[in-house]
């Protein structure tokens, strides 16, 4: 087992939720146009899971992609100009929130078809299989993905040909407004795993720690030929499903609940409590991570919108030589 | 008389039809939660309190199970009004709809019914290429399914009601930009047309368009979004001294051919505008009829005026250049004349 750095974990998860706040804010400003789904309370779970991928590794993501592509590497400059509709966006302005990504550092545009992304992932793994390049794929996806008819398919597939990915479902008990409980007949979507023969993991998505560490060991066993993994996150969004959501459909207890163990202060204290950082050492992260998110913006308000060319550009991949 | 949005009126039709047929209930994703959205654009908002959980039926995640149940239900006696978040979504669904639903009275001959309605919104709102697109005329193109697009208030409310009342199954596509959702679920830059609906009951019947507007010079078909945009073409044209006649053809099937082919014979100009790629698109289809049995009557060639054969963009920069503007149809009928 390899050792994270909690520290490096750390400067990634806040930089993951100052990210999103200042998404946030900038959205209220009419500054980002269209609608956005934040990862606010999640961060542990990209994180952890990204860890121990590098580059050359693959990754599949949904609506709610922006901790996921920080996490992989994608840059918070590419990310917000992409927001912002910029054409030095990661997508050229095209894709915008619901795609971010980036094939340089592993990234598919993220899928916003609920669930469509499962059988991708499973395609991308059949590939690095094949091809014998030894990359792993990672799939995210919500506790919603999984009632959709593509992970039923994408699942059995991934373990009868045992394909090197993992697939992560972040179970944040919320579908949109649809509690998990009125949606499953069942406790835990790992217990699924059971009827594709794969290993179905319940972790502590609010622990960066436990899911980098099922990760590695998921990842291990895919890179192995021995199949995927089902890892179920247990998570909670500290914020709406999308733009202005009011959240009534859940408790003001069951946010308190999740807000006293969210992953910024608890992760902190962990550091502290372990000599692993001063306080100083974690201001100075804000500060930084703050440095590099009034940059990304900067970058992405300097820059131009898409040409009107771009319009009708990248429809079609250039003539192939023959 | 009241005036109310597309959103109120249809939230209206299904109101009553719901009081009027024990059979009817409303099947989709995040329709009917307590404190939550009454369906992506707030049309069932409130339903749930009335009617209950078990008539306003949330489903997982899972298009196929949820167009599969409505579908089945219609077969076995129920007349359910189904909901998908985005239309781009009905491609998930697309083998109950288009190899059950369409064809299950044929291949039964004619033993089965399927009174099943689909609403669908469409339409380009700055949210990404899966968030968008008009399918219109994907649907058209299967026999079996009808298929109505709403354009007013009034129209939302009536046609509904009749897609309920029908045996058949039928697809309602509604627009974003047109529903007049409020607070948090409204969309920028909507137009959110209200209009005069009748408190009581009434249908428009379903294979019927109407006149917006009268005109002379040139026909103008557009529906949905682009139907205002024809509108305001019009505006601007008659400054100019060109008199147009906007169709509106609310039912795409079975469509009114009628009402456009006597259009046509009186100005001899044609134009039609969808917001849908070009290729293989509905506009299209038009032109094609009023080819075969207008052509006589034609002064000058048919314009197509849609959006191009491009996924929709995501900057709202090039989305402006991709969804039809007022300006493009005063372009188009100009180059007529
Ligand atoms: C096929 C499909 N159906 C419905 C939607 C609309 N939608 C977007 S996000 C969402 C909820 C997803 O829930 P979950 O998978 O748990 O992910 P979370 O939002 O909680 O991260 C829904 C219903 C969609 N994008 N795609
Ligand atoms: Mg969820």
């Amino acid at each position: 087992m390899s050792e994270f750095s909690l520290l490096d974990m750390y400067r990634k998860m806040l930089l993951i939720r100052r990210f999103e706040e200042r998404c946030n804010e900038l959205y209220m400003q009419g500054r980002i146009p269209s609608t956005l789904h934040l990862y606010i309370g999640q961060e542990a779970v990209a994180v952890g899971a990204c860890a121990p991928l590098t580059d050359a590794d693959y990754l599949f993501s949904t609506h709610r992609p922006h901790g996921h592509a920080l996490a992989k590497g994608v840059s918070p400059r590419s990310i917000m100009a992409e927001l912002f509709a910029k054409v030095t966006g990661c997508c050229k302005g095209k894709g915008g929130s619901m795609h971010v990504g980036d094939m340089r550092v592993g990234m598919f545009p993220a899928v916003a078809i609920v669930g469509a992304n499962i059988p991708l992932a499973a395609g991308a793994a059949l590939a690095a299989k094949r091809l014998n390049d030894g990359r792993v794929t990672a799939c995210f996806f919500g506790d919603g993905a999984a009632n959709e008819g593509a992970f039923h398919e994408g699942l059995n597939m991934a373990a009868i040909w045992k394909l090197p990915v993992v697939y992560f479902c972040e179970n944040n008990l919320y579908a949109a407004s649809t509690p998990f409980s009125t949606a499953f007949n069942i406790k835990q979507v790992a217990d699924r795993a059971a009827s594709y023969g794969i290993p179905g993991i319940v972790v502590d998505g609010y622990d960066v720690e436990s899911v980098a560490e099922v990760a590695e060991e998921a990842y291990n066993r895919a890179r192995r030929g021995d199949g995927p993994t089902l890892v179920e996150c247990m998570t909670y969004r500290l914020c709406g499903h999308s733009r202005s959501d009011p959240r009534t459909y859940r408790t003001k207890e069951e946010e308190a609940e999740w807000q006293a163990r969210d992953v910024i202060p608890t992760t902190a204290s962990r550091l502290l409590d372990r000599g692993l950082a001063t306080q100083e050492r974690i201001d100075q992260f804000e500060a930084e991570v703050k440095a590099e998110i009034d940059d990304a913006v900067q970058f992405a308000e300097e820059s131009p919108y898409p040409e009107p060319h771009e319009l009708m550009e990248d429809i079609f991949a250039p003539e192939a030589a023959l | 008389m009241s005036q109310m949005s597309i959103a109120q009126a249809l939230r209206q039709a299904i109101r009553e039809e719901m009081l009027r047929d024990e059979r009817v209930y409303c099947i989709g994703e995040d329709i009917g939660v307590p404190g939550g959205f009454g369906g992506a654009f707030t049309v069932t908002l409130g339903l749930s309190d009335e009617f209950g959980r078990e008539r306003i039926l949330d489903t997982p995640i899972s298009e196929i199970g949820l167009a599969g149940v409505a579908i089945g239900s219609a077969c076995a006696g129920m007349r359910p009004i189904a909901d998908v978040q985005y239309g781009d979504f009905l491609f998930c669904m697309m083998d109950q709809l288009a190899n059950q639903a369409a064809k299950m009275r044929y291949m039964s001959g004619g033993t089965i019914k399927v009174p099943m309605v689909m609403r669908a919104p469409v339409g380009s709102t700055s949210r990404g290429a899966q968030h968008a697109q008009s399918l219109e005329a994907f649907f058209t193109h299967i026999p079996g399914l009808k298929v109505v697009a709403p354009a007013t208030a009034y129209d939302a409310k009536g046609l509904l009601k009749a897609a309920v009342r029908d045996d058949n199954p039928v697809i309602v596509f509604e627009h974003k930009l047109l529903y007049g959702s409020k607070g948090p679920r409204s969309e920028r830059g909507a137009l959110s047309p209200i209009g005069e609906v009748p408190d009581d009951d009434y249908i428009v019947p379903i294979g019927k368009g109407i006149i917006r507007r009268k005109g002379k010079d040139v026909t103008i078909v557009g529906k949905l979004l682009t139907l205002y945009r024809a509108l305001g073409a019009a505006d601007e044209l008659a400054k100019e001294g060109i008199e147009a006649e906007v169709i509106d053809p609310r039912t795409l099937v079975p469509l009114d051919k009628d009402l456009i082919l006597e259009s046509v014979r009186k100005t001899g100009r044609l134009v039609i505008v969808e917001e849908d790629n070009l290729t293989g698109g509905w506009a299209g289809d038009i032109a094609a009829i009023v080819a075969e049995e207008a052509f006589y009557w034609l002064d000058t060639p048919i314009k197509r005026l849609s959006a191009p054969d491009a996924p929709a963009p995501f900057a709202p920069v090039l989305e402006q250049l991709y969804v039809p503007s007022v300006a493009n149809v005063v372009q188009a009928v100009k180059s007529l004349f």
